[in-house]
């Protein structure tokens, strides 16, 4: 014990300890619905250490990259697995992220007093989608040429003729090339860092305001005689075992994938990246990897105007800066799904819907008969109007729907 | 209400199993073929470095890999190595792409990872099954799998030469109403509609002239070489399919104490 105090009498170890964990109060009824947060910290982590063994063997050159993927795969000790745990994990960190949000969005975690821990947390989003970008180039396969050809394009709609200069600095050259491979590269290693430093900002900030839960009723309002939230528990050691569970039951499905399926039926790791980039060839399909599809929906949704793409890109980025905004949208009295009334329970769900059938739409070919009915062409502006609005007219129909009274203590 | 997000979170990730299928080439058909049959690994090496070597590199694949599947050395300098590689080395080839190029119309492309690109041993087992003679073609062959493919069938000598049964589809906007397998009745019912057009496609291959194998024999090559293909595109399958089983195994059992101790922990907690 006497080493422990040496260390606290030069740095606050124990009080760190206990003001984030064995004293830290959070609400006793998280649902499983709450695993997801620590799960995602657990994906960054799995990225940023695969990573950096990754980067020990792979080389950010246009001549030497898909060479490089191949030596991983086959000559490295146990490359294989870094490899499909680094690709699978890029995929499962999407999902874990995507959830994490839903959960936010259902149990109002973005209202007062949580709006900044919730746009940290859109920052944070906004971050993995450049870094997994920037990642989907490296391998230097066909799709992740065409991809970045495409994506970076969009920067060259940008009118008043800014675009063209634009899309020339982030490539270096006027196609994807060697320099952009190796800039990408540089910025593919740095962005995690970053994230780590923003997630680190994100828990300061919700150990500041503490954590919301699925009653939506803020504990700190309850707390006994020694100022301790009647209804909160301290995190370790009841949630530190409680997330241990759940990184059992979520390490079953992300091991079941990298050991059985690392391709997913090709949505993880896609079959036209199997061939080295060619710039002279275009693939017949270009597709993002599915946790970008639906917003390459929306993107695709909306026609070129006065002969250029730029409306269409709008679009796709006030998609995702409408997260941002969230939290004065919402108008209700309460925080929680549960004691909101049909109409936002409505919303949400038709909410969910959207975002996984444009998901859909971004993967088939916009000339796709979907469910041999329809063409993709026509549902995606559609969908695209329903995304929007359930933002848009949140203000209103917020407002008018009937609330439930909320209890004085968590259920 | 409790375990909500656990199960939504397997819906997300079973929904993702089903793959887009889409436009499925019907001379694609199964081959059937068991990636981890060693037997069919070694003799569908064997027929690579024989018939497809010529033109066709590996390169990120070395010859020594063949270990794996129980080759030892020598038998891999004696029937693998025809340029005097040593066993270490990749699998390149002479040819300069540059020369392949102008004899072909494209230079053979490298085929370590062709099986994957393809989507696994069918369409390999497929492709090498589907040459018939087209004397419009640069090589006097096509392929139903892979239309207007510039290289000719090496495997005649072993197969024969197949040739193409075509069938006349009568389309109306984009649907078939009607077929036949010969180009003149095929026209005069055209003339009953302007509506209607004709597609002319291959219906099934027919044995032309016979090779030195019989169809089964020629079978189990095209079956062989798929293997083959399919273990050097990705030849670590088996083993993170068997370590994986581990691994499961250990997570289950760990899940199992952590849910327990859980419960344990929790006990007072109402």
């Amino acid at each position: 014990m006497s080493i422990l105090r040496w260390v606290d009498d030069r740095f606050p170890l124990t009080k760190v300890w206990n003001e984030h964990l064995a004293q830290y109060y959070a609400p006793k009824n998280f649902n499983s619905w709450y695993f997801f947060g620590s799960l995602a910290l657990l994906m960054l982590v799995n990225q940023i250490v695969t990573g950096v063994w990754l980067a020990m063997a792979y080389k950010p050159d246009a001549e030497l990259a898909f060479a490089s993927v191949e030596y991983i795969m086959r000559d490295m000790e146990f490359g294989w697995l870094i490899r499909y745990m680094h690709s699978t994990g890029a995929s499962f960190f999407f999902i874990v992220v995507y959830l994490h949000m839903f959960r936010g969005m259902m149990y109002g975690s973005f209202r007062q007093p949580r709006e900044l821990l919730w746009i940290i947390g859109c920052i944070i989003y906004l971050a993995m989608m450049a870094t997994a970008f920037m990642g989907y180039l490296l391998p230097w396969g066909q799709m992740s040429y065409w991809g970045a050809q495409v994506i970076v394009n969009l920067f060259a709609a940008v009118p008043f003729g800014i675009g063209e200069p634009l899309s020339e600095w982030i490539r270096g050259d006027y196609v994807i090339s060697d320099a952009t491979l190796n800039r990408f590269f540089a910025l593919h290693f740095l962005l995690p860092f970053v994230l780590a430093a923003l997630v680190f900002i994100h828990i300061v900030a919700l150990h500041k305001v503490g954590s919301n839960n699925p009653d939506g009723i803020e504990i700190k309002k309850n707390k006994d005689e020694n100022g301790i939230p009647k209804d909160g528990i301290p995190f370790h050691p009841y949630y530190s075992i409680k997330d241990t569970f759940g990184l059992g039951v979520f390490l079953l499905f992300f091991t079941a994938v990298v050991f059985f399926a690392p391709e997913m039926g090709g949505y993880f790791l896609e079959a036209p990246n199997f061939e080295p980039a060619n710039p002279l060839k275009t693939p017949e399909h270009i597709a993002p990897v599915w946790y970008f599809t639906p917003y390459y929906a929306m993107l695709r949704a909306v026609p070129p105007m006065f002969g250029s793409q730029f409306p269409g890109v709008l679009v796709m980025f006030g998609s995702i800066a409408l997260f941002f905004f969230l939290p004065w949208l919402d108008r209700s009295p309460v925080k929680s799904i549960r004691y909101k009334g049909i109409i936002f329970k409505t919303a949400l769900g038709i909410f969910a819907v959207t975002f996984v059938v444009l998901g859909y739409l971004g993967v088939v070919a916009s000339t796709h008969m979907v469910l041999g009915v329809v063409e993709a062409s026509i549902l995606a502006p559609i969908f695209t109007i329903i995304y929007f609005l359930f933002f848009l007219l949140m203000p209103i129909y917020s407002k008018l729907d009937k609330t439930k009274p909320v209890p004085e203590r968590v259920t | 209400m409790r375990y909500a997000g656990l199960i939504f979170f397997g819906l997300i990730l079973s929904s993702a199993t089903f793959a887009a299928g889409g436009g499925k080439n019907p001379f694609v058909t199964p081959s059937n073929v068991d990636v981890s049959d060693n037997a069919s690994i070694q003799r569908g090496a064997k027929y690579f470095t024989n018939y497809c070597m010529g033109c066709h590199s590996t390169k990120y694949v070395r010859y020594q890999l063949m270990k794996k599947v129980g080759l030892s050395e020598e038998q891999i300098k004696e029937n693998l190595i025809f340029d005097g590689s040593k066993p270490g080395s990749v699998m390149t080839i002479a040819m300069p792409s540059a020369d392949a190029g102008a004899w072909f119309g494209a230079a053979a492309p490298d085929l370590t990872l062709e099986s994957r690109l393809r989507h696994g041993p069918d369409w390999v087992y497929s492709y090498l099954k589907g040459f018939y003679s087209d004397s419009s073609r640069p090589m006097g062959v096509n392929n139903t799998v892979f239309p207007n493919v510039g290289m000719p069938n090496v495997l005649w000598e072993l197969e024969g030469v197949k040739k193409a049964a075509f069938r006349f589809d009568i389309l109306q906007d984009g649907k078939i109403v009607e077929s036949f397998d010969n180009e003149k009745e095929a026209l005069s019912y055209k003339a009953k509609d302007k509506n209607f057009k004709i597609n002319k496609v291959v219906d099934k291959l027919v044995q032309d002239k016979k090779g030195r194998m019989s169809d089964e024999e020629f079978d189990q090559v095209a079956k062989d070489l798929a293997t083959y293909m399919a273990f050097i595109s990705e030849p670590i399958a088996e083993d993170r399919k068997r370590l994986g089983v581990y691994v499961l195994l250990f997570l289950a059992v760990f899940t199992t104490l952590a849910y327990l101790t859980k419960k344990e922990w929790w006990k007072d907690i109402h």
